[in-house]
């Protein structure tokens, strides 16, 4: 695997981390979305996925697979594999150090068992990459009650994280996580579903990334800027709460939307809003369509230009702590066969999905941008990526 | 004690005490009646894997987490 372009350059990585740091947070959230049907546990499949993301410099694909098989009427086991391999340019790496490329690679291994009307899940996950470390244990709890129109969900999560650094052996932080989740959803009627979701988690320890860095005025020259390491405070506490429905129209086709309000003890909020629609085709073929809108505030600390030197106590130029938009279309194509032809195969699902997304920062600018500008005058810098995932899934 | 811990205690008494004044109510929508909501089209993560992966992308790029899944379901179908 090819490391760095110029090995001599130590600050290079600035994408790197969060995607390791998430990949508790996707397990998590993969198990919450499992128990969305309580009291039955989920049919043995096999769920084969190849992902890729082009966009903003960055090239990030790979392939996952998952294996659930049950070991008797009460318990369901899942493994699962995951790889990012990731090829990296964006504004962050060039603008201070050189492009790289690197892979992270991800274990789940995880067990359902049913009891009455409940189901219990615990399982562990440990990301790898060659400078980060990332374990999770989780316990998820999911009750049907109400004549089975009613669930509540609680999880919780507890994320383990050794942070290193390239090029600096002596470098060696650790980030502790813990989250915790509460959902519930209802039948409202024939045709419709609500839900609501809490979550609350809270960070501690080394949390930002030690290759990124922010900048501030040349005091010896106004016409430049100086950079100087990130400084973020050591703990973190964020709440989110999300409403869905989902509606079966008069056809064979649904509607759905959902909000979710985010806020944070960095002073981040966020309003996140999506409509879908799903159309049955056939009894085989579906189409589908999604707009998302996302917008967040920046951090408190946050600045894209310092006027000078250390001017308070935590620093930062990372643009996921700017104010930001972010807009996606999405469109699918899905293929659904059941009781296939195919011997021990039980249904076939086969999903292309394809996803453009665009992002607006309201407060971070391009340094790389072409021509010659004065510090802070710089265009605002906006990127958009397309996500490709193409999905089998096997019942047996 | 974080107020975290206070929350989602204080959160699940209060469920429980709503919850438990509903025993005159019964379940208005009856396990025959919804075949609607197991069709796949009302299923909100039937791509699987690939539903979560787009959380991960979406929580490498933006500050907001959490609370993305869990709703979609519940309809007691199976």
């Amino acid at each position: 695997m090819e490391q760095k372009v110029e090995p001599e350059v130590v600050v290079v990585v600035t994408d790197r981390s969060r995607p390791a740091r998430a990949a508790w947070f996707f397990l998590t959230l993969a198990v919450f979305c499992s128990f969305t049907q309580a009291a039955t546990l989920p049919v043995d499949n096999v769920d084969v996925l190849y992902h890729r993301y082009d966009g903003g410099g960055m090239v990030i694909d790979g392939p996952s697979v998952l294996v659930r098989k049950s070991a008797g009427p009460q318990v369901s086991v899942t493994g699962q594999y995951y790889v990012d391999t990731v090829s990296a340019a964006s504004v962050d790496v060039l603008a201070t150090a050189s492009a790289y490329t690197e892979e992270r690679t991800e274990y789940t291994l995880g067990v359902d068992y049913l009891y009455d009307r409940a189901i219990m899940s615990l399982g562990f996950t440990n990301s790898s990459e060659n400078d980060y470390e990332a374990n999770t244990a989780y316990f998820t709890v999911s009750q049907e009650f109400f004549g089975g129109m009613s669930t509540v969900t609680l999880g919780y999560a507890s994320g383990w994280d050794e942070v290193g650094q390239i090029g600096n052996s002596n470098f060696n932080e650790d980030a502790d996580r813990r989250n915790y989740q509460l959902g519930f959803s209802q039948v409202l009627t024939r045709n419709m579903l609500v839900g609501l979701d809490l979550e609350v988690v809270t960070d501690e320890g080394f949390l930002q990334n030690p290759y990124r860095q922010n900048r501030y005025l040349d005091p010896n020259d106004a016409t430049s800027f100086l950079y100087q390491p990130e400084r973020y405070p050591e703990t973190r506490t964020s709440t989110s709460v999300a409403a869905r429905a989902i509606y079966y129209l008069p056809y064979r086709a649904s509607v759905h939307g959902e909000y979710r309000y985010f806020s944070d003890t960095w002073g981040i909020s966020a309003h996140t809003l999506e409509l879908g629609y799903v159309h049955a085709l056939n009894e085989r073929w579906s189409l589908e369509g999604s707009i998302r809108y996302y917008r967040q505030g920046e951090a408190d600390f946050y600045s894209d230009l310092y006027a000078y030197e250390n001017s308070q106590t935590h620093l930062a130029r990372d643009k996921e702590l700017s104010s930001l938009s972010g807009t996606t279309l999405a469109t699918g194509a899905v293929y659904e066969w059941k009781q296939p032809s195919l011997p021990g195969i039980k249904r076939v699902q086969v999903s292309l999905l394809l996803d453009w997304l665009n992002f607006d920062y309201d407060n971070f600018r391009d340094v790389t941008a072409s021509g010659s500008y004065l510090p802070g005058e710089e265009p605002l810098y906006s990127f958009d990526a397309l996500v490709t995932r193409a999905s089998l899934i096997l019942e047996y | 004690m974080s107020k975290s811990t206070i929350i989602i205690p204080l959160l699940l008494v209060l469920l429980v005490s709503a919850t438990s004044g509903c025993s005159s109510v019964k379940p208005w929508v009856k396990p025959y009646e919804r075949d609607r909501l197991a069709d796949p089209v009302m299923n909100l993560s039937r791509h699987g894997k690939a539903d979560s992966y787009m959380h991960h992308v979406y929580q490498a790029r933006e500050s907001a987490r959490g609370a993305e899944g869990g709703a979609g379901g519940g309809c007691g179908c199976n």
